[in-house]
Order: C-alpha cells, then structure tokens, then sequence
C-alpha cells in the first residue's frame, strides 16, 4: 500500500507532498499525526484521506501530545513494533501555537520523530506571519508599508531549542533535496528519543513563486546559506551541506513577490542587508562554504 | 447516508479524486532522453510519476523511463525543471490553447 | 473492604482497578492528590503496563489522550478549574472523534477572581461539548462511579468522554469511611477496552477528518443522538452496579418523597447530603416537601425530572454555578424539562467559590418558598450586601 497518495488537494508546485513523501520514504509504516493546517486540509477531507498509513488530526497546537499519546499507547499496549510515530506540523503550529506541546515531548523523551514542514508563515489561511517567517516578508499581518518593510524580526531558532531539549537527533532539510529528506528520516529512526528535522518547504501562493520556480527558489535558500542544510547527532554537529560559490540573498529574493517589495522600499536595503548578514553568520557558524 | 463513527476515514480515498484537469499544462516525457535517473520520481508532489521498463538498452540492460499518470498531473512543471535530460517538457492543453 | 480514606485515594484506587493504559494528568488544586495517588501506585510498580504521563499542562494532557484513546488505549485523567478549561479545545474535540476519555472532575470555581475552592462553574461551561456528566454526592460514590464510566463511556453505542464529578475539597479531601473494591469485582464488571476502530498500521485508518457541509451536520447530530443513547445504557449500568456492588445509588436522578410533595427541592453533588437532611427535618415539622438528587447532568434526564415533579407546585434548585445572562445551568434544563407545566422555578445561588452553605442557610430558603416569601427565578443566597466602586 501506498503510504501517502496522489489525489491530495495541493496547490501545483508544493512542496509538502514532496517533503511527506520524502519523510515516509524513509520512515515506512509509521503513525501519523497531524497539526490543523495547509498539509492536514490537503489530505484529511472526510472520505478523501490521501494516508495509506495510520493519520491523526486533533487540533492546531497539539499533534507533538497526540502522538505522545499514540507512543504511551504502543508501549502499553504491546504494540510498539507496528510502527515508528511521526508528526507532520507547519512552522506556526510547531514554533508558535504548539510550542508548549512540543517542549513537553522533547522533555519527556517520547520516542518521536517529530517534522516540521516549514513554508514560513500561517499558508493554509493566506499567508499570515509566523515565528517561522523570515526578515522582510511581506504578509498579511506583517504587510510592508509606507513605514515597515514587511516582517521586523528574525526566524526563531527552532534547531538551537530542540537541542536546548537534548532532541536526539535534529536535522534541517529542504524540499530541493528529497533524497537528503529521505536519508535524514532513516537515520532520525535510528535514534531512540525525540527527534527534530525541520523541512523548508516551498509555498507557490503565499511566498508568490511560479510553480515552475518552487525547487530552484528553495535550492537558492540552501545556496545563499539563508537555509543551512545541519544534522545533528545527540548534540554534536555531525554534517552540514556544503555550499560551492555561495549566492548573494538577492538572488533568492528577487525571485519572489514576498520579497519584491525590499528592492524599492526605503528600508528594503537594510532588510537586504540584515538577510546577508544571517546567511554570513549561518556560513560562518556552519562552515557551509566549500 | 453512512457516517462513520467520529468521521474516521478509509485509507487513500482520495484517489478517487482525479486531479488531473486542474492544471493548463502538462508534462510530456521524450523517452529518447530519458536515462531513467528517477529525480522527475522523487520530487513530483502529485506522485503520480513512475519509472516503467521499456525493453533493453544495447548492453542488455533493462531501461526504464519516466511516466506521467495524468489522471493525477496538476501541470506543475516541477518535473520538467528538475530533469537533467531534458526530458521533459510541458505543453499547453488543447483547451487553452490560444 | 472498609476503610477510612480521603477522597482523592478513593478515586486513585478506583481508577488503578479499572485498569487503565494510559492516563495522563497535570497538578492543578484541589486535584492533584488524586493523580498524586496515581504516580505513587505507578513507582510502586502497581499499574501493570499502564503508562503514567506527567504533561506540560492540562490542554497537552488531553491531547496525549487523545492520541492514546485513539490507538485504542484505556484513557483517564483528573481535572478541574482552570485547567478544565484548558483542556476544553482539546475535550470538545475527543467528543467529536468519539473517544471514551474518562475525567475525575474535582470541581473547583472559575478565575476572576482566583479561587481554588468549590463550585459547579468548571464543569458546567463543558456542558455542551459532548461529554457525559453525572455528580457524587461522597467518596463510595465516586469509589463506585470509576469503573462505571469507563462501562458507560466505552459502550460501542456511546463512545463519548465522560466526567465524573466530585466537589473540590469537600469530597477530595474528606476523610470517610469507603468500601474499597476489589480487583475480581472490577474484572468481572468491566472487560477490558475493545475499540471498535483504532489507529494501526495494519489497517491505516485516517482520524479527525475534517468534514465540509456536506456531512459536517451529520457528525453532529450523531454525537446528539449518542448522548440520547447512552441515557439508556447509563441507566442499564447503574443497575448492573447495584447489583453486583449491592450498593444501589439510583438512576439519573433519586427522587425521594415527591409523590405528594408541593415544594420539590433538587441538589448535585456534596450539597445532596445537607439538603437531603433538611428536606427530611422539614417533613417532620409537617411540611410537603421532597427532595431529588441529579446525579446524570448530561444527558439531562428530562423525562425523569418531569415525571417526579408531576404533582409539586414549586421547585428549588440549589445552584452552585452561573450562566451570565440567563438562568443557572441547571435550572434551564429543569424549567425545559416542566415546560409544560404550571410550576415554579427557584434558583437560589449557593456556595460559589467555596462560601459556606449552612444547614440554617438551607432550611430557611426552602422556609422561604414555601411561605411564598421568595421570587420565582435566579438569586442569591448567603451573599453579602456589596457595592462595587472603581478602586
């Protein structure tokens, strides 16, 4: 059986089936569950489930307790050997909303890969600004204007909790490399504990990117450094994506109506500037250039 | 009609739903180009590419190449960007065809 | 076995004979010895396999069990307060998936301002979300009632949440004396959980399904209609309890002395036992007088209040909770259920947040009703005069 199916509702050119795919991939049979958001209004419908594995959606802010609860459920009942437990969350119902949840699973040590499917704001109700959106977007609640150039302050650093957490295993990923998506859920189950991967995936309509553009725009976030590609191993920094010929972060801008904005805005070069400085920084802290 | 006990659903149902006239476009596989690599395979997020065998190649080795399932293909072109081989190209459906 | 204990252990002890696989709890007053209890008999090793989860907050506690209920685990936690409705989002949904999570409520009042004392407040703004409600009136009753709502709840007919509730304080902390189930008892009752469907990978059903209007209305009037069955499975369950208990707590309601009664006078919880008394005293000194007892809120058991107040002109509901703008709670559901017929309704307010309810406080608002010295309707008593001023 398939474990996840063709027919889902995503828009042309998103990048959460890939990264679902990619993560199941790697997993096999697992349990799922599921935030309240864009991947759970494109595969839960009533009757039109597009899972081929065991799927729950409770609410927004608490899919890191519900599967808490499926692991307790397991190991009570026997039946731990069905399956790994996963968590499919977007960036807001995993850096915002559920955060309470998910610190609680990381301190209890549920045996839990936990995925964060991080298209950088609140997309399935129209793009409204996260903890998770970068510097300079320009969303709905964080609109640039006369005054503001979009989005004020900086991604929280969900890699630097989970390993504030003792996070097993903690990885970023990005939909421009499924395969890498695929490799870092296999080895994430290799460890017993809680585990984080962090998965940059690629929204056509709220990040204003044509559909044909979604991979080359996120292979840019890893090839400006924007995305660093990390994996940790019980809190060592094991593997990093190298990158030959680092881009500049305009490259990866101008590509997108998000951002279009900063290029005549009387603030934009600053913001452009601040965004520069995160990438030196991630290239610096990671060793990212070749 | 049937409802089911707290709207518990029945696994990929959504099959049922073909997705495949959404789009304007649509890939079209040029198999002389195809090396069969798979990357059109991993990154289609409507799933609905597959490798399939197509005979043997000169050394005798089985050679497959990319198929589109267009009952699924939304049009999105991913797969055209991705191929390496130039593969794959995408053509405006005949109904929006100026 | 008899023996003088506290409620919180009466409760604790209850809940580890019934099993459990999964229960999960956070510490909030006047609960968490319940749960207390729970941990210590986990570190002593005697739950079997049951997983004992302390969770990072009240709302994350539902949430496990959600995700446990649905895989087809035993579920139970203990709640009150502010953490009851913290945990709301999350109940009103497990009712909707149609999870048999049963909650021990220690019923405590709501903030502002902060109290942890004792009213009805908590548990009554959770009447509408599909979770089955009835209240003790002491600790063998909620000794009793355990295993029970795990029957009730995990009927196929029913699977809904169900809560128990116990007043804050007055019932869990009380020492009395409680015959203490035994485990052979509690097998035999209570067979262990049998999910009629549940999360596996060996038949990989999807759960929590969003449902668009085509069906939406359809999932929710299946839940109505649940809880319209299960007022006869309950029932069906509190009879088997009295007999293999011999421990006989009634049906949704017990109604004593009403046959002839002009003034019907209605409780929930610890309150039953001082108005019960009352009742009983002013029907020595003459007076036509009964009394009822609602152990069943939700489903109300409409039929059964109506037909026990056929021949009474008056009816007094002692409320111990509030609905801003109208009537009380229980009230509403009392004066729907009479609707039909020519009977007045007094709802005096007692005891929230813990105020005292005297025995004279009592006896002279039943005095009061039967002398026609009251007004039909919700007011308050044992209130002070107050006038409020900005600081």
């Amino acid at each position: 059986m398939k474990l996840f199916g063709s027919g889902h509702g995503a828009c042309p050119g998103c990048g959460l089936p890939i990264a679902v795919k990619s993560v199941l991939e790697g997993t096999g049979p697992c349990f799922v569950a599921n935030a309240t958001g864009c991947l759970e209004i494109i595969s839960s419908q009533y009757g039109k489930s597009a899972w081929g594995v065991p799927y729950i959606h409770s609410v927004f802010e608490n899919s890191a307790a519900v599967a808490a609860g499926i692991e307790a459920a397991l190991k009570a009942l026997g039946r731990k050997d069905e399956g790994p437990v996963v968590v499919f969350a977007g960036d807001g119902a995993t850096a915002d909303i559920g955060i309470g949840c998910l610190s609680g699973m990381f301190d209890r040590g549920h045996d839990i890969l936990y995925v964060c499917l991080d298209n950088e704001a609140y997309q399935n109700t129209g793009n409204q600004q996260s903890g998770l959106t970068p510097p300079g977007s320009n969303t709905t609640t964080t609109p640039s204007g006369k005054v503001l150039p979009g989005k004020i302050k900086p991604k929280k650093d969900m890699v630097s909790i989970a390993l504030a957490h003792k996070a097993v295993y903690v990885a970023t990923a990005s939909v421009a490399y499924p395969r890498d998506i695929t490799r870092k859920a296999k080895r994430a189950l290799e460890f017993e504990g809680p585990k984080y991967l962090q998965i940059h995936s690629v929204c056509v309509t709220g990040w204003g990117v044509d559909g044909k553009q979604a991979i080359p725009v996120a292979k840019l976030a890893v090839e400006t450094a924007l995305y660093p590609l990390v994996e940790y191993e019980n809190g060592q920094l094991v593997r990093v994506k190298k990158i030959k010929d680092r881009k500049p972060v305009e490259e990866y801008l101008k590509l997108q109506r998000r951002f279009r904005h900063l290029f005549k805005h009387p603030k934009g070069k600053e913001v452009i500037a601040e965004l520069q400085k995160i990438a030196d920084e991630n290239a610096k802290k990671y060793g990212l250039d070749a | 009609m049937k409802i089911t006990l707290g709207a518990v659903s029945r696994p990929l149902e959504s099959l049922k739903i073909k997705t495949g006239d959404w789009g304007t476009e649509y890939p079209v596989i040029i198999e002389e180009n195809c090396k069969g690599c798979g990357d059109c395979v991993v990154y289609c997020p409507d799933l609905c590419i597959e490798l399939v065998e197509v005979g043997k190649d000169e050394k005798g080795k089985v050679r497959k190449v990319a198929k589109v399932n267009y009952d699924y293909c939304k049009g999105c072109g991913t797969c055209s960007v991705v191929c390496k081989h130039e593969a794959i190209k995408m053509e405006i459906k005949e109904l929006y065809r100026g | 076995m008899m023996k003088v204990v506290r409620g919180f252990y009466a409760v604790a002890y209850s809940v580890k004979l019934c099993r459990p696989d999964v229960i999960c709890a956070y510490p909030i007053t006047p609960q968490s010895e319940i749960v207390e209890n729970i941990a210590q008999m986990y570190a002593n090793g005697e739950l079997g396999n049951c997983e004992y989860i302390t969770a990072e907050s009240e709302f994350g506690a539902a949430s496990i069990l959600v995700g446990a209920s649905a895989t087809g685990a035993r579920t139970y936690t203990a709640t009150c307060s502010q953490g009851l409705i913290l945990m709301s989002e999350v109940l009103w949904n497990a009712a909707g998936m149609r999870l048999p999570i049963v909650l021990t409520i220690a019923n405590r009042s709501l903030s502002a301002p902060l109290s942890i004392w004792n009213d009805h407040q908590d548990s009554m703004a959770m009447r509408d979300a599909g979770i089955i409600q009835m209240y003790v009136e002491n600790n063998q009753e909620v000794h009793d009632m355990m295993p029970q709502a795990f029957k009730i709840a995990e009927n196929h007919k029913v699977m809904l949440p169900m809560m128990v509730c116990m007043d804050g304080y007055k019932l869990t902390h009380a020492y009395e004396p409680v015959d203490l189930l035994n485990q052979e008892m509690v097998d035999e009752f209570l067979p262990p959980y049998d999910p009629p469907v549940k999360m596996t990978t060996k038949d990989p059903y999807t759960f929590g399904s969003y449902a668009t209007p085509a069906s939406y209305m359809e999932f929710r009037a299946a839940v109505y209609n649940a809880m319209e069955r299960s007022k006869k499975i309950i029932e069906d369950v509190y009879k088997e309890w009295a007999e293999v208990s011999g421990r006989n707590w009634g049906g949704h309601i017990v109604a004593e002395n009403c046959e002839d009664a002009d003034v019907c006078v209605m409780a929930m919880g610890s309150l039953v036992g001082l108005v019960r008394e009352v009742v009983k005293e002013l029907r020595g000194e003459g007076k036509k007088v009964g009394f009822i007892k609602i152990r069943t809120f939700r489903p109300f058991p409409a039929e059964e209040i109506a037909k026990a107040v056929d021949n009474c002109q008056k009816i007094i509901v002692f409320e111990r909770s509030l609905s801003m703008g109208s009537d009380a709670p229980v009230t509403l559901d009392v004066k729907s259920a009479i609707h039909k017929k020519a009977i007045d309704v007094y709802s005096p307010v007692v005891g929230l947040g813990g105020r005292d309810v005297p025995h004279k406080l009592v006896k002279s608002t039943i005095e009061e009703v039967i002398e026609n010295k009251a007004k039909p309707g919700t007011y308050f008593k044992g209130l002070k005069d107050y006038e409020e001023v900005i600081v």
